[in-house]
């Protein structure tokens, strides 16, 4: 008896949980699916209207910003190149990076190792402009490099990734030495496949961080052909509707990565074992 | 030249450990060598120096008439057996025998034949498709077996392949991995502190300690004829009973008894050895044992006992005898089967 009435009550305490996180995104959800004289007239709606196509169709479409340049569908593609970039690599770079750190005999590796990782204290913001004046310099504003390279070179994905090879027995690497195999085969047919979980779990990280990336792409695009989701936020204008709607489908990528990856990752865990 | 040939081989780790002593060796082909010696006497060392896995410090070790000194492990076409196993976690068995083949370019077709002719003589070839994780100690043991056979080397390490198996087990696999061995013919070193795995296994053995090769020879040699106390301590189970004593005018005086007509001309303290098994009952016998304890194994009892003032003194006699707790056993030494031993640099005197 005593049991169930524990069990209760901490079920009550994770659905009031749920039900904090859930229903601000729901209101939203609903919101976006009237139109704006309602929601001007009756504040936030609990249930479903019916404008759905018609608002989200518009903002999609809509030709935004000073200019009228931009669609939402061209910031949704922009922010896809842009964190799907930074993800792609900064994983490769930190996993070579870790290698080289684990692997080769490199002098003060793990001087080195903490050098690296110290600029985890430093974060875009401060060096925010000298990045940008190397960027200008080399002409990259306004293209997807100079999006994607400044923030791709990640010290916690290096920092994982090596904590993980330390991890690795060194009879493996002896054994294949043994069975024939060089450097690079050893990095692409032991190491990667051994941490493929960690690898999804990165790109799962490495995307979010990279959509969410607002002030970096705010400072290095002039022209609206590169805003992105999250610089559209604040810079799309109109109606209380439509910006709901936006807000919606700025949430609907990440998400979407992550139920994509996430088999991965729950697989890989799962044969790991 | 042998086979291969290990010239002054040293090795001083970059922390200052000297584990090998200009240790020189030859090992036949075909031939099946044991090193053993307690733990951190450097055999593992000497093994990964062949490997290649160890830079050599000093000397040469030529492998079937090449100098291997400077040739990347990757390159010596050796394969060993890790005391682990280290087999490849994420590929399954057929994977990891596969691999070694691969790497070296060998078409698919013979690939599948080679991978199958071994896991049928290991009897693998049920398991091909699982993954290591999800094999018993022993069949890993097999897989680890397979693939350093499927790539037929030219010489085959095993770094005390069975010490993480469970008694039964390893009886078992030792006796395998020497058929094995007789059938495939391939050269094989095999490190082990376990005398009794080395006695079975060897063709010949090296006693190791301290980085030195005590002694080299047939199992049968070395049981018989150890040149050093540490070798007649090492070989043997239950161990030599060791006594001190004093030789002079080729009478040696022990502890309570005598042994005249010495066969050596050497006189000063000296280190007796008896192996327990060297002992028969017989009436007026030198040795005056009062027993403390009796361990019966069934076909052998091990009995210690006191003998003045040496505790533990072992006596091996047949299963069938029954000796009583507190009795006092007369023993004489069969045949003359006794050691000497000098007792401050250990070399055997008679
Ligand atoms: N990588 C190493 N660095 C420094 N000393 C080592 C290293 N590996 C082994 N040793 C030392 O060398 C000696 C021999 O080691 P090893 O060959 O592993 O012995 P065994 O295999 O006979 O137990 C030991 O004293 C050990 O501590
Ligand atoms: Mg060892």
């Amino acid at each position: 008896m005593t049991r169930f009435i524990t069990s209760s009550f901490s079920h009550l305490i994770l659905l009031i949980g749920i039900l904090i996180m859930v229903v601000p995104v729901w209101m939203i959800f609903a919101s976006s699916t009237h139109t704006s004289s309602m929601i001007n007239m009756n504040g936030l709606q609990i249930f479903l209207g019916d404008s759905f196509y018609e608002n989200y169709l518009r903002v999609l479409l809509y030709q935004g910003g000073f200019f009228k340049e931009i669609t939402a569908l061209k910031m949704f593609f922009n922010s896809f190149i842009m964190a799907t970039g930074v993800a792609i690599l900064s994983v490769v770079t930190s996993l070579m990076a870790a290698y080289a750190l684990v692997y080769y005999r490199i002098k003060h590796a793990t001087l080195l190792f903490w050098i690296i990782f110290i600029t985890i204290l430093v974060p875009l913001e401060l060096r925010i402009f000298p990045t940008y004046s190397v960027m200008a310099e080399l002409n990259l504003v306004n293209s997807y490099f100079g999006l994607i390279v400044p923030i791709s070179a990640s010290a916690i994905a290096t920092l994982f990734f090596r904590q993980f090879y330390k991890t690795v027995p060194d009879e493996l690497l002896e054994s294949a030495k043994l069975d024939g195999a060089n450097t690079w085969r050893f990095f692409v047919d032991f190491l990667i496949p051994l941490s493929k979980t960690m690898i999804v779990a990165m790109l799962i990280f490495m995307f979010v961080f990279g959509y969410n990336q607002y002030l970096w792409p705010l400072l290095v695009t002039t022209s609206e052909q590169y805003w992105t989701v999250v610089m559209g936020l604040k810079m799309m204008s109109g109606s209380i509707v439509h910006r709901f709607a936006f807000v919606m489908m700025s949430m609907v990528p990440p998400i979407l990565i992550i139920i994509v990856l996430q088999k991965h990752f729950i697989k890989g865990v799962f044969q790991d074992k | 030249m042998s086979f291969l040939d290990l010239k002054n081989v040293t090795k001083i780790y970059p922390n200052g450990t000297k584990a090998v002593h200009e240790t020189s060796l030859s090992i036949d082909e075909g031939e099946f060598m044991v090193f053993v010696g307690p733990s951190g006497c450097g055999k593992s060392t000497l093994l990964r120096m062949v490997a290649g896995l160890e830079d050599i410090t000093e000397g040469d070790i030529n492998l079937d008439g090449k100098l291997m000194n400077e040739v990347d492990p990757s390159e010596r076409d050796v394969a060993m057996v890790f005391q682990n196993y280290a087999l490849y976690p994420h590929m399954n068995v057929y994977n990891n025998l596969a691999y070694g083949l691969k790497n070296r370019g060998i078409d698919k077709e013979t690939i599948e034949q080679k991978v199958n002719d071994a896991a049928k003589l290991l009897q693998i070839s049920d398991y091909l498709q699982r993954k290591p994780s999800m094999l018993s100690g022993g069949q890993r043991q097999r897989v680890a077996m397979g693939r350093a056979i499927v790539r037929n080397p030219k010489i085959f390490l095993f770094d005390e392949p069975l010490s993480n198996l469970d008694a039964k087990l390893r009886i078992q696999m030792r006796l395998e991995i020497k058929k094995l061995q007789q059938k495939v013919g391939v050269t094989s070193i095999f490190v082990t502190h376990d005398q009794v795995e080395a006695m079975t296994l060897a063709d010949r053995l090296a006693v190791i300690n301290n980085g030195i090769i005590e002694q080299l020879g047939t199992p049968i040699e070395i049981y018989d004829n150890p040149k050093s106390l540490f070798v007649a301590g090492f070989i043997g189970s239950p161990q030599m009973n060791f006594l001190d004593g004093n030789l002079k005018n080729k009478t040696l005086s022990a502890e309570g008894f005598e042994i005249k007509d010495v066969n050596t001309e050497h006189e000063g303290e000296v280190t007796l050895g008896i192996r327990p098994e060297h002992l028969v009952q017989s009436e007026n016998g030198l040795i005056n044992l009062k027993v403390d304890l009796v361990e019966q194994l069934g076909s052998d009892n091990l009995v210690y006992g006191q003998l003045k003032n040496i505790k533990d003194f072992c006596y091996r006699c047949p299963g069938n005898q029954t000796i009583e707790k507190g009795s006092n056993l007369s023993l004489n030494i069969e045949n003359k089967k006794y050691y000497i031993f000098d007792k401050s640099t250990g070399k055997r005197v008679n």
